[in-house]
């Protein structure tokens, strides 16, 4: 009875593994397709069903889900300076799981509400000002909004000197509406967690359900958006493999007093057909105290999304920014091997490579894109030479230690050889990036990482981290 | 409450005043936003539009002072906040010069206060507060 189910509700696969707690393993796995025209919970029942579950016999029996389904969870984000709030607005948006659809500085304009109009988000985050700063900008925003977004569930996360202005003018919202801490209290100070729960519980009272979800979120224990399940399956890798105590490791806490050491700081890199996603763990400081920071501090857990690095429905922006030339030395390829392949995925997404040529390629590719995203994932380091001599300035995370990198999602599942794209993660010789030198590279086959943070999120870290050392591959 | 925006202008990296400032700008009741060393122009600005802030305070001890806050007023007004309280102290020339002639280049580069080598955080925060109560602006002095 000590038996759980694990789901990841996908746009086109229902997945669902059926886990033993007690002994900490995984007894068996399914997939059927998900059912987002009708209700996903049948697509749900089918996956259970071809492992001997059913759901509404086994009531006792847990489930914790994920999903990613219709187009996942949605945000627009709303902030006032576009380095300061309205970065720190995308930071926690994107840290709650988000697919970030737009990002608005300043004042609202006119042409930024008919683009939020088409872009339609499941969510708005409203932000601007530290405490105590500017309220003008919020209010007016607010404002605007309410005029003709009012049907749109709304977390406010932004000065909180505005708190009673803001009240009045959001009591004529429709949707729920939910106003939280400040994502940057002070300039330069950030506090993303308050905002992530809001965006979580709005997602699973609103959003799901709007989504077609209403049955699975009334079985389920637990139901959150895909990446941030992933996000959270960070701390069972770091559990299973780091050599900090695992004690130390166990609780989700966003802002730690004491940093986690190198050897804690670990990355996962999701290359898929149209985003390529990393996620990192651990502050990345600056190694020495002669580094000068510069910029927003990072958060402890960072995802960031790059919507122009896929390998197959945005191969136009991956070719636009990578090494034509490397990617087919890297591969051992021929310009006319890569563009034919290229050719093949752009008229056929859903196409898998049918030869090893067309392997290579596929794996050359997705490589390209795992570095880029890398790259843009990490700070750097630049040397400014001020008129007495050299002076490093950093910006970014200092990733230059993690213990490791874990590659998942599509290609990564079958590269050639097995763990090419996560090692592509790896710092090239010359670069000013901080990207990890010399790192563990392990390898998410059976694609099990949401439900490592779904064992995380329900407090079975143990668990998770038993299952991470048991089903992740070192390459 | 007024916000305050502290740091050290252009490659400079002398962080031992700042730090001074910023405690003592704090306990005379201001809410400082201290960006530390190695502050671009733009990087005042935006923090400044973020906190609603009444003042940059600004420090340069290289000696690059001229060069390092070209345009700023300007800029300020471009982004606008062109009204902000715009201070500037530390060592803002090379060598020895009559501070009477630095006060007047800067002045005419639009800084609202300039000060000489040396002086005290305190004689900072006099000016400050005149200048806030000259805008109708009037600090609560915190319990000590
Ligand atoms: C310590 C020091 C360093 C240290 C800095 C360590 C650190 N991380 O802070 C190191 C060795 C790194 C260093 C490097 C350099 N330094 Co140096 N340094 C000094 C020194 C000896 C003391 C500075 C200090 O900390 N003072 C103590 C603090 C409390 O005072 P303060 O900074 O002046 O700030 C107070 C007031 O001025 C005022 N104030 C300052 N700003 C503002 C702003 C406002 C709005 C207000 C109201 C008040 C205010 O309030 C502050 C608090 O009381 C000075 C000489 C001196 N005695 O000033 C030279 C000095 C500043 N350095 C100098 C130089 C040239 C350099 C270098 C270029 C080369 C060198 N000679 O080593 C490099 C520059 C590096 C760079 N990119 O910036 C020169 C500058 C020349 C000039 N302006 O004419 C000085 C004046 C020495 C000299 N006489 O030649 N330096």
């Amino acid at each position: 009875m000590s038996d759980l189910l694990l789901a990841d509700i996908g746009s086109t696969f229902t997945k669902v593994c059926r886990v033993d707690v007690e002994n900490s393993r995984l007894t068996a796995t399914a997939s059927s397709p998900t059912t987002v025209s009708t209700d996903v919970m049948e697509g749900l029942e089918r996956a259970c069903h071809e492992i001997d579950v059913d759901l509404e016999n086994n009531a006792g029996m847990r489930l914790l889900a994920c999903s990613s389904a219709a187009g996942g969870l949605s945000i627009a984000a709303v902030g006032l300076v576009p380095s300061l709030t309205a970065k720190a607005a995308e930071m926690a948006a994107l840290g709650a799981g988000a697919k970030v659809v737009g990002v608005f500085p300043f004042l609202l304009t006119r042409n930024d509400l008919s683009q939020l109009e088409h872009l339609s988000p499941d969510l708005i985050l409203l932000t601007g000002g530290t405490d105590g700063g500017d309220t003008e900008h919020i209010v007016s925003n607010a404002r605007t909004l309410a005029d003709v977004f009012a049907d749109t569930p709304l977390v406010v996360a932004g000065n909180r000197a505005a708190h009673d202005e803001l009240d009045t003018i959001l009591q004529t919202w429709n949707a729920p509406v939910r106003a939280t801490a400040n994502v940057m209290p002070e300039l330069g100070r950030l506090d993303l967690e308050p905002a992530r729960t809001c965006i979580r519980e709005l997602f699973l009272e609103r959003i799901v359900v709007a989504k077609g979800m209403g049955h699975v979120r009334m079985r389920a224990d637990l139901l959150l958006p895909t990446p941030d399940a992933v996000m959270r399956s960070l701390s069972a890798l770091r559990d299973a493999w780091a050599t900090a105590p695992a004690s130390a490791a166990t609780t989700r806490t966003p802002e730690p007093t004491t940093a986690p050491a190198d050897e804690d700081c670990l990355m996962v890199v999701d290359v898929g057909g149209a985003t390529t996603d990393v996620y990192s763990y651990g502050f990345g400081r600056p190694a020495s105290p002669d580094i000068v920071y510069r910029g927003l501090p990072e958060p402890l857990e960072k995802r960031t999304v790059e919507a122009d690095l896929g390998v197959r429905y945005t191969l136009a922006g991956l070719a636009e920014h990578m090494d034509t030339e490397y990617v087919i030395r890297d591969g051992g390829l021929t310009i006319a091997q890569l563009e034919h392949w290229v050719s093949v995925v752009s008229g056929n997404p859903s196409r898998l490579p049918a030869s090893p040529v067309e392997q290579t390629a596929d794996t050359a590719l997705a490589r390209a894109a795992c570095h880029l995203a890398v790259v843009r994932h990490c700070g750097n380091l630049e040397e400014v030479w001020t008129p007495q001599g050299r002076t490093l300035v950093q910006q970014g995370k200092d990733l230059t230690h993690a213990a490791l990198v874990a590659g998942t999602g599509g290609p990564a599942a079958h590269d050639v050889p097995p763990g090419a794209v996560p090692r592509a993660a790896v710092r090239r010789p010359g670069e000013t990036g901080l990207l990890p030198r010399n790192p563990r590279i392990m390898m998410d086959r059976g694609y099990i990482l949401w439900g490592l943070g779904l064992l995380v999120a329900a407090d079975l870290p143990d668990c998770a981290a038993a299952l991470a050392a048991d089903h992740l591959v070192r390459a | 409450m007024v916000n305050v925006v502290l740091g050290v202008i252009g490659t400079d990296c002398h962080a031992v005043g700042n730090k001074i400032l910023e405690i003592a700008f704090r306990d005379a009741g201001f809410i400082v936003h201290n960006l530390g060393v190695m502050v671009s122009q733009e990087e005042f600005i935006a923090a400044a539009i973020e906190t609603n802030a009444e003042a940059l305070l600004i420090s340069s001890l290289c000696g690059h002072a001229e060069i390092d806050c070209r345009g700023l007023r300007e800029r300020c007004i471009e982004a606008g906040i062109g009204d902000i309280l715009l201070y500037l102290g530390g060592n803002l020339t090379v060598g020895e010069s009559d501070f009477a002639e630095v006060k007047q280049k800067f002045t005419d580069m639009g800084f609202d206060r300039i000060f000489p080598p040396g002086i005290m955080p305190e004689d900072g925060i006099d000016a400050l507060r005149a200048d806030l109560r000259g805008r109708g602006l009037e600090l609560e002095i915190p319990d000590v």
